[in-house]
């Protein structure tokens, strides 16, 4: 029942947005459909259901981590969305709406999925509901980063029904299960065929780790998060590279069980690494706050490839660093939409000073920097402190070095930038007026910091729980 | 034996100039005209045969030794080739090697020839041609690999001989591919369209022409002749691929068919010259680089 | 019957390689089109009796409509629109793309040894073509200027997707193959809307003019 209504009303409202005529009440919908996946997560929170439509629909361990991140974020996003929108009113905002309820909805399936191909029609729709969302802001650049995002998104996204085809063959054989069921392949284990299970993770990796944003599949991210407005670029690095996450966090599962681990850990460790040196590389001299976000996003793919590939106790801190980086991502960019919004202008050199004209998104845009580079009391320190943990006891120093070196580069680049948008005199920056702070503009990315800074404090032993169950259905501990 | 020498040999001899006369009336008629006579090719030769030479002073004995070097070199080849599925006169392992390198003797004293005259447009007509050889080439010999690695023999005749047939069953893919591969690479060695236009009059589009614009009388007979001969050879080579995956006839019907198929051919030549037009010359290099990509495609499925 | 298979899978290639080579655009989107016909003719003639008649008749139907009429259509519209003819020189040249294309057809065929098929009826050309699809499609993406031909390159792609597909159709549910042509339908139209945009904007559909935003 609850399945029912996190899927079935986001997609409702999604389509009644694009009847509804009113523009300046439409943005309402936004907030129906993210209270109504909200309460459907704390009734599945309370009250476990069993396996929907045959078992292609179940709310698992990991499922739920990603759900939650993603239902939290929704909210905030949608509140946030109701001072936003109304400060653009000349944008038609019916698509966007439209395409905000049907992304909620295509997340929720992606989380739900327990069946490959359900997985990947999900990530598809995922990319056909945000890219016409990119074009917002109806310019040049934006086309460019909405087709540049559309065109590697769909490549990606064909080469991993590829790589699902893959994995039904390496199950049709005699005897085989003869089914994408994730459980059902995971029971299978070795008697799948190897070689088409370790073509199938090549083709799945770069296909959701497109999706994800994975080095070296991330030429889209920095044009897509860098044009598109900030609730958008906050749910796509919030909510939809967690989602491909999860994808490939259930490709990995049949991976495992085929007993084919050893490559795939090693593929994900790898790509993880590259992941952060890049980020570390790009963000040093980035010019544009919200390009170099996108590559903070990169840099964080990384760590999840890295805690789900070393196994053990860091796959927990990955489903951890899961909804930690969700939640401060989301502080990040509402609180980057709203420094862009009232300088008019995204640039390094143009804008400072941000604390003074935005008293609450300029500091918070600050606490959300320290938050996203691990500073501790925040809560990522922790994530990161038990993936790095994992590294050391397994005796991966290398791994565990490279870690820290790059997290370090990345804190110092990074901060170079935030500290010039944030501090000085804003004496003489661009300005739009109508762009001040407001409680609905600059109170979601507060409470997503509080909350932020709550788990950093103490972490809730049923949030642990579930962090450990989900690691241990990828092998973990 | 003598007997199917004296055929083979008088069939290399006397056929070519009709295969051009054929040739030229398709695309006459194609232009809506009438057309020279199937035969004029030997009135041409006749006639020139007759007429006096003239010499630049510039050139020297290379000048006057390339067209008689280059029609030896394509009657020698001629030698190799099994006319018509029987055995050719001369046969060994690796002839095929020998045959690509022979027509190469008489490009390469050909373009030597065009050179001697010291005139730079003539050298450009050479370095255009020999730059389009080199790329033919290497498509040349993967055709001729596929057929060695269908047939499982490396002489010519073993190739395009009997055990076509059951390269044919097996592998008929293959060997399309080859075979159109072959048409392509004999468009271009002959200078036709689309590579070359043969009766082009304006300097700046000649490939072929210019580097025997300086013969005259019985050296330009050769030329000409070497030509036709030339396109003979590629023709036999296509034709007999293609008609070897016909079931085995008596010996006179099978060389019916092969005349028949040479006609073909020479028809099929003269179509394709009067529906296309020419390439630009940086796309010939394309044209052939993918008919070597089909005789390598060919050869991937042979060996898979 | 068999060797009528192999011809198809054969001409698909090649239909593959002509696309690698060719700069003209309306020909190239001829050649997709006649891709997509003969991927419907490879369901009709890949179908056993096992399967369920109607289920074969709506793939290779959705095929033949979908991949040789529709976006065939759309895109010359898209062409028309832009009044474009030819590709410029794309940034991997047309011969290291002939070059490359037949790589991969090589390589495709070597990969696929290393890959045993589960029935041993199934047909031994389709792994190999499949694979050299999805390569030319990935090459035509990645090195070509023009967006019209980018969204090309995809659809080429999912021809790949498309037939491996062919493979599970026996046991795989009806979800699976409407999902390659649900997925290609709902992508190409997006994209041409996207493209619509683009040429609007910037008055050309070269994918140069797509430059302005890198670090």
């Amino acid at each position: 029942m609850a399945v029912t209504l996190v899927i079935l009303v986001p997609l409702a409202l999604a389509a009644a947005a694009l009847a509804w005529p009113d523009a300046r009440s439409r943005p309402w919908l936004l907030l129906a459909g993210a209270g109504a996946h909200a309460a459907g997560m704390v009734a599945l929170w309370l009250r476990p259901e069993p396996p929907l439509a045959e078992g292609y629909l179940f709310l698992d361990a990991a499922g739920k981590v990603v759900l939650s991140t993603t239902s939290a974020l929704f909210l905030a996003t949608a509140v946030y969305a109701q001072g936003y929108l109304r400060r653009r009113p000349e944008k038609d905002n019916r698509v966007f709406v439209s395409g905000l309820l049907g992304l909620l909805a295509a997340m929720t399936v992606v989380g739900l999925a327990q069946h490959l191909g359900i997985l990947w029609v999900a990530i598809e729709l995922t990319t056909l509901a945000t890219a016409p969302l990119i074009y917002f802001n109806r310019n040049a650049r934006s086309l460019e980063a909405a087709w540049k995002y559309l065109l590697v998104s769909s490549l990606g996204i064909a080469l991993a029904l590829l790589g699902t085809f893959f994995i039904a063959l390496s199950g049709a054989g005699p005897g085989g299960p003869r089914s994408l069921l994730v459980g059902a392949l995971v029971e299978a284990g070795p008697g799948l065929s190897k070689p088409w299970v370790r073509a199938a993770f090549v083709f799945l990796l770069v296909g959701y780790g497109t999706k994800m944003g994975l080095a070296p599949l991330h030429s889209w991210k920095p044009d897509a998060y860098g044009e598109a407005p900030g609730i958008l670029g906050a749910l796509l690095a919030g909510g939809v590279t967690n989602v491909a996450f999860l994808s490939l966090a259930r490709v990995f599962q049949v991976t495992r069980a085929a007993g084919e681990a050893a490559f795939a850990c090693d593929a994900l460790i790898g790509l993880g690494l590259l992941s952060m040196a890049l980020a570390a590389v790009f963000m040093a001299g980035q010019r544009d706050f919200k390009r170099m976000l996108a590559y903070s996003s990169v840099e964080h793919m990384g760590i999840l490839a890295i805690g789900l590939g070393l196994g053990g106790g860091a796959v927990a801190g990955a489903f951890y660093h899961v909804l930690n980086n969700g939640l401060a991502k989301g502080v990040l960019f509402l609180t980057a939409g709203n420094i862009h919004r009232a300088y008019g202008s995204k640039r390094v050199d143009e804008v400072r000073g941000a604390s003074r004209r935005l008293p609450l998104s300029g500091p918070l845009f600050f606490a959300g920097f320290l938050a996203v580079t691990g500073t501790p009391p925040f809560s990522p320190f922790w994530s990161e402190f038990v993936i790095l943990n994992g590294a050391l006891g397994k005796g991966r120093y290398a791994v565990g070095g490279l870690f820290i070196l790059f997290l370090a580069v990345v804190f110092v680049g990074m901060g170079a930038t935030v500290l010039k948008v944030v501090q000085g005199d804003d004496r003489g920056a661009p300005e739009r007026p109508g762009f001040a702070d407001s409680w609905l503009t600059a109170g979601p990315p507060l409470a997503l910091l509080a909350s932020v800074l709550a788990l950093g404090l103490w972490l809730p032993a049923p949030l642990a729980a579930l962090f450990r169950s989900a690691a241990a259905l990828m092998g973990g501990s | 034996m003598v007997l199917r020498a004296f055929f083979q040999v008088s069939l290399l001899l006397l056929a070519p100039p009709l295969l051009v006369g054929i040739v030229n009336r398709v695309k006459a008629l194609f232009a809506g005209r009438r057309g020279p006579p199937l035969l004029q090719a030997y009135y041409d030769l006749a006639k020139l045969l007759r007429k006096g030479a003239v010499f630049s002073r510039t050139t020297t004995w290379v000048f006057r030794a390339g067209p008689a070097i280059g029609l030896a070199a394509v009657f020698l080849s001629g030698l190799l080739l099994p006319l018509g599925g029987e055995r050719a006169l001369v046969s060994f392992r690796g002839d095929f090697l020998l045959l690509a390198y022979l027509l190469a003797l008489g490009r390469f004293f050909t373009a030597l020839a065009a050179l001697d005259t010291g005139s730079s447009f003539e050298g450009m007509g050479a370095a255009r041609e020999v730059s389009f050889a080199s790329i033919a080439e290497p498509a040349l010999f993967l055709c001729f690999v596929v057929l060695a690695r269908a047939t499982g023999t490396l002489s010519l005749s073993g190739m395009l001989g009997a055990g076509l047939g059951a390269a044919w069953r097996e592998s008929a893919p293959a060997l399309l591919l080859a075979g159109i591969a072959l048409f392509v690479v004999a468009l271009a060695e002959n200078a036709r369209i689309p590579v070359d236009d043969p009766n082009t009059h304006l300097e700046l589009t000649m490939i072929h022409e210019v580097m025997v614009l300086d013969h005259s009388g019985p050296d330009l007979a050769l030329i000409l002749y070497g030509a036709s001969m030339k396109l003979f050879l590629f023709g036999a080579v296509v034709v007999r691929l293609a008609l070897g995956g016909l079931p085995p006839a008596s010996a006179s019907l099978a060389g019916a068919a092969f005349l028949a198929g040479l006609g073909l051919f020479a028809a099929v030549v003269g179509v394709t010259e009067s529906v296309m037009a020419r390439l630009r010359l940086t796309r010939v290099p394309q044209m052939l680089v993918g008919a070597s990509v089909l005789s390598t495609f060919a050869l991937v499925l042979l060996l898979r | 019957m068999t060797s009528w298979i192999d011809m198809t899978f054969v001409l698909v290639v090649v239909v593959n390689l002509f696309l690698l080579a060719s700069s003209r655009l309306g020909a190239v989107i001829r050649a997709v089109a006649l891709q997509g016909a003969l991927l419907s003719a490879l369901a009709l003639l890949l179908a056993s009796p096992a399967h369920a008649v109607g289920h074969v008749l709506l793939v290779a139907g959705g095929a033949l409509v979908i991949k040789a009429f529709f976006i065939p259509w759309l895109m010359f519209r898209a062409i028309r629109e832009a009044a474009i003819r030819r590709e410029v020189e794309p940034i991997v040249g047309f011969v290291p793309s002939l070059l490359l294309g037949g790589a991969g057809i090589a390589l495709a065929f070597a990969f696929s040894r290393g890959l045993p098929l589960p029935a041993p009826e199934m047909h031994t050309f389709l792994v190999p073509t499949a694979l050299s699809t999805v390569w030319t499609g990935l090459l035509l993406v990645v090195s070509r200027k023009k967006a019209v031909t980018q969204a090309l390159g995809f659809l080429v792609l999912e021809n790949g997707v498309f037939i491996f597909g062919l493979l599970l159709t026996d046991f795989m549910p009806v979800m699976v193959e409407a999902g390659v042509l649900l997925d290609l339908l709902a992508a190409v139209f997006v994209m041409g809307i996207v493209i619509f945009h683009i040429n609007r904007e910037f008055a050309s559909l070269d994918t140069d003019a797509l430059a302005s935003l890198k670090d």
